[in-house]
């Protein structure tokens, strides 16, 4: 069957959004889809613009996946944009001379910057802030400029204030209402943000009315603003942020009716008076508005798309206004009816002056419904305010106990069991509590599971405490006992076996299951509780006894490649190498044909070694003077260091010597899951120490020690447990963390997640590790003590006791080699054979390497 | 008449481990999940990668049954019928496997 033809006119955040909803809802089934994309890049995260100076790439923003169209067929005309419709042929023609006929059309041409019309205002010293060439402009301008003002003080006028500080102008914000952000915040709101901003350096000008912009040299800057009011301020660039209209002039050019305020008419279906041409997103307008925010945008884009597929019901029925965003570095939120507008109501008003922290909530006028809030320096309870708010749920018995901080007593628990399923619960992705419910009764039983299932809580995260809280209450009407238990084997989590472990003084598995669990064992308690083994005792991980508990890496001391080959990477603490060393390596990379790469924790990885040659290849790298890196096990793996001040002209400590001595320190020590160190020797941070789960940045007092950071999959921040220490409180703060870690975590939990689900979060760590609240300190460096002093390097001990090497044999019948091992050439080196390039029957001689 | 081949002595294989042997032209994992006599034979390659490595995965327990996890995506064959639990598409030759005065024998 011949495919209908869709054809999208724009191709931003809400365009962009339609055609995601479309391929997951199988609408390329049935639809051939062509975009027209007038910018000159597809589609990109406009919410975000700011971040663009400060350390993003127009990569970074963008929201099209490498591949994503045209792993789907989708065809995008980029630089190219319509320029008539014709809904009685049904064709679209673009200004490239190209026709198109469309069995289905949608108008996603988004909005334009409105610039009032002011004398002055059309010279190229003013610009507006919507696009990545937008902001380009804004960069190349302020190159040579010293201030800059930007007129509209509402929320993008303050995104854009935040860009032309971060370029380093003198920034002026001109506002001709009284006050900012009035649209979302109430007068006190308003007045603090206002205070705040003004102490980061940024001069807010409101109730001023700009009536002429004069072009000519001054003395304080290239361009006069001449205000209403007599007053003039002089600047180099000029911002304009004064509001956005529906860009609606193709509709208007074709003849769809338009709203009155602008904005192409549309009815519940997101369909205008033309026959299957939709509009969707800001240039729409339903029941004659139209929504300048992202998440109705996506709404109607979801309404669009059901529609088109047959669900002739679907509706759009309005959408909320609230939003969240964080402003010259304040946070501010804003919920419903913030200006306590709904007749009857009242609010509840919180202020601390001191830390900048103003919060409001509107109830109604039987204190049983939220109607709105405003938050500004403090948006932590934005999400469980918004979700009040748009499931109408009840309010406690005392409303403002929702925004006290959080000493004054645990916040009352939202009553999710009185949602009905329709009620959404997550606004980023329209989750609904009944989808919810529904992925529980499917077998979804953490918050993890839930999020990957349902795409719940993984936009802003806002929702994330009201999820829980329904998983927990669908778990208990399920009968599904809410548990940390390490697996059937053992009803006892991994905190719990530690200590069971350590006070019973259990040193074999055998045991360990005799007493506390049952069954034979699986591969999550072996692995799990061989490490609580190792991390309380110290014994050598290859006895006999515990040689069934760990996985083949620690086994054969190296990594498992897909092929069943090993990698070999000995340890080059802090990535220091001498160059005799380096050749060593070199040497035995070549006589064994190796793979050779550095790998990304500043060391030199061999891979593609058999089992059977890792104990002489080891032996060689032992005799070169290396040392195992425990690149295969759950310890410390590497300390990142960058050059640090004995050969760098900025650094003020010696990064690389400390971080050598760390990683001399921790190195072996089996933990819940691997570690990554980091030291840099000054603020400028190349060592990324603050993605490391312990992180060490020099100041001129001495060293600021970071815990908790992650790179990889879930990147997280490190958060900062103590400042300007000296290097002996600093070793003794990390022994207590580690241990501490190593006491508490769950099997396989990273310490970003352990803190993150710790209770009491940073706070309590802090007040553990750095205040020794419960008294613990003395233990755990004590115990860090003991369990250093039994390091050994396992391949020096295994090389050195030809008993373990036995095990390195492939057969244990025959000397030759495993056949499937096979190599093809690769950029002057190799890598394994696929399946198909195997070269059959080989009968296990090293010819074939 | 089933045809045993010898294969290593028991003690050999570290109680809670598995080795692999060459069995005529095949490549056999055999377990032995305990000290006891009890060992298991099944094939030594991971269908899903085609690399032999079986024999290095974990002996676990799971529905009162014993299995191999891979050691490399952890998909789990059981020891006595080669049957894997994730995707029975993906299952593997089992075989025969005994002690007999203190060696390891398969049949195949």
């Amino acid at each position: 069957m011949k495919k209908r033809q869709l054809v999208i006119v724009g191709n931003g955040m809400v365009g962009h959004r339609y055609v995601e909803e479309l391929v997951d809802k199988g609408g390329l089934t049935q639809y051939e889809v062509t975009i027209f994309c007038a910018e000159p890049r597809v589609a990109y995260d406009r919410v975000h613009l700011s971040s663009y100076f400060s350390h993003h790439t127009a990569e970074d923003l963008s929201l099209v996946k490498q591949g994503y169209y045209e792993k789907h067929g989708i065809k995008v005309l980029i630089n190219e944009a319509v320029k008539a419709i014709d809904p009685v042929t049904r064709t679209v023609q673009s200004n490239q001379g190209r026709t198109l006929t469309y069995d289905a059309l949608v108008l996603a041409t988004g909005s334009y910057p409105w610039v009032p019309n002011i004398t002055g205002s059309g010279h190229h010293d003013c610009y507006v802030y919507r696009t990545i060439e937008d902001l380009d402009a804004i960069q190349r301008a302020a190159k040579t400029a010293k201030s800059g003002a930007v007129i509209g003080g509402g929320l993008l006028g303050l995104e854009a204030a935040g860009a032309l500080k971060a370029l380093g102008l003198q920034t002026h914000v001109i506002e001709f209402a009284p006050m900012l952000m009035a649209e979302q915040l109430d007068r006190a709101g308003g007045e603090l943000l206002r205070r705040r901003i003004e102490a980061m350096g940024v001069t807010v000008h409101t109730s001023k009315n700009t009536r002429e912009i004069l072009h000519h040299k001054g003395k304080q800057g290239a361009h006069r603003l001449e205000f209403a009011d007599g007053t003039s301020l002089e600047v180099d660039v000029i911002v304009f942020s004064t509001g956005v209209r529906p860009q609606d002039t193709l509709a208007r050019y074709c003849g769809l009716p338009v709203a009155e305020r602008g904005g192409i008419a549309i009815d519940d279906h997101c369909l205008t008076n033309a026959p299957d041409v939709y509009a969707i997103g800001e240039c729409a307008a339903w029941q004659g508005r139209f929504f300048g925010l992202v998440a109705p945008g996506y709404k109607m884009a979801q309404i669009a798309v059901a529609h088109l597929l047959g669900e002739a019901d679907a509706a759009f029925t309005g959408a909320d206004m609230s939003a969240k965003l964080k402003l010259l570095g304040v946070s501010v939120g804003s919920i419903g009816d913030a200006h306590g507008r709904t007749a009857g109501s009242h609010s509840y008003v919180y202020l601390d002056d001191a830390n900048g922290v103003y919060k409001k909530i509107v109830v109604d006028a039987d204190n049983s419904r939220l109607l709105g809030a405003v938050l500004v320096g403090d948006t932590e309870d934005y999400g469980n305010l918004l979700q009040m708010k748009l499931n109408a749920m009840p309010l406690p018995a005392h409303p403002d106990s929702l925004i006290l901080p959080a000493y004054a007593g645990a916040k009352p628990a939202l009553g999710v069991d009185a949602l009905p399923d329709t009620a959404q619960i997550c606004s980023c992705f329209d989750v609904s509590k009944g989808r919810i419910a529904e992925a529980v009764a499917k077998g979804c039983h953490t918050v993890a599971a839930i999020k990957a299932e349902t795409k719940a809580g993984t936009g802003c995260g806002g929702c994330v405490p009201l999820l829980t809280q329904v998983l927990h209450a669908e778990l208990a009407k399920q009968g599904v006992e809410v548990n940390n238990h390490l697996c059937e084997h053992f009803a006892h989590s991994r905190q719990e076996l530690f200590h069971l472990i350590r006070v019973g003084g259990l040193k074999t598995f055998s045991e360990v299951l005799q007493k506390h669990g049952q069954g034979y064992g699986c591969e999550v308690c072996k692995p799990a509780i061989g490490s609580i083994l190792a991390s309380c005792w110290g014994d050598f991980v290859l006895q006999d006894e515990h040689l069934p508990l760990q996985d083949t890496n620690d086994i054969f001391l190296g990594n498992m490649q897909k092929d069943g080959t090993y990698s070999v990477i000995p340890r080059m603490p802090g990535g220091e190498v001498t160059p005799t060393a380096l050749a060593a390596l070199a040497k035995v990379a070549a006589d064994y044909k190796l793979y050779t790469k550095v790998t990304g924790a500043q060391r030199i990885g061999l891979f593609g070694a058999r089992k059977d040659d890792l104990p002489t290849i080891w032996a060689r790298l032992i005799d070169a003077g290396f040392e195992t890196g425990h690149a295969y096990a759950k310890a410390l793996r590497m300390v990142k260091t960058c050059v640090g001040s004995t050969w760098c002209r900025y650094g003020v400590q010696d990064s690389v010597g400390l971080g050598v001595e760390l990683e001399h320190r921790y190195k072996g020590i089996r933990s819940p899951h691997k570690m990554k160190f980091g030291v840099s020797g000054c603020t400028r941070e190349c060592a990324e120490a603050q993605g490391k789960d312990v992180g060490i940045i020099a100041t001129d007092k001495g060293w600021n020690l970071y815990v908790c950071g992650n790179g990889g999959m879930k990147p997280r921040h490190a958060d900062l447990l103590a400042a300007d220490l000296d290097k002996d409180t600093l070793v003794r703060l990390i022994d207590r963390f580690l241990m501490f870690y190593l006491r508490t975590a769950d099997k396989l939990q990273r310490t970003a997640s352990w803190l993150d689900n710790m209770e009491g979060g940073l706070d309590y760590l802090k007040s553990v590790v750095v205040e020794d609240k419960l008294s613990l300190a003395a233990e755990l460096e004590a115990q860090m003590a003991d369990i250093r002093a039994t390091y050994v390097c396992e391949w020096t001990a295994t090389v050195q006791d030809s008993a373990k090497q036995t095990r390195f044999a492939h057969f244990i019948n025959s000397p030759k080699t495993d056949p499937l091992v096979q190599f093809v050439p690769e950029r002057s080196q190799h890598r394994p054979a696929t399946i198909d390039e195997r070269v059959p029957q080989c009968c296990g001689c090293k010819e074939h390497v | 008449m089933m045809n045993w081949t010898t294969v290593c002595k028991l003690q050999d294989i570290v109680p809670g481990t598995g080795v692999c042997a060459l069995v005529g032209d095949n490549q056999v994992a055999i377990f032995r999940p305990n000290s006891s006599e009890q060992v298991y034979a099944i094939d030594n390659i991971d269908p899903f990668f085609q690399a032999s490595v079986l024999s290095r995965g974990l002996i676990v327990e799971h529905q009162g049954k014993l299995w191999v996890a891979s050691p490399l995506k952890k998909q789990r064959f059981g020891l006595s019928d080669g049957v894997c639990m994730e995707n029975i598409d993906h299952s593997v030759r089992s075989y025969p496997a005994r002690v007999h005065q203190g060696q390891v024998e398969v049949a195949y």
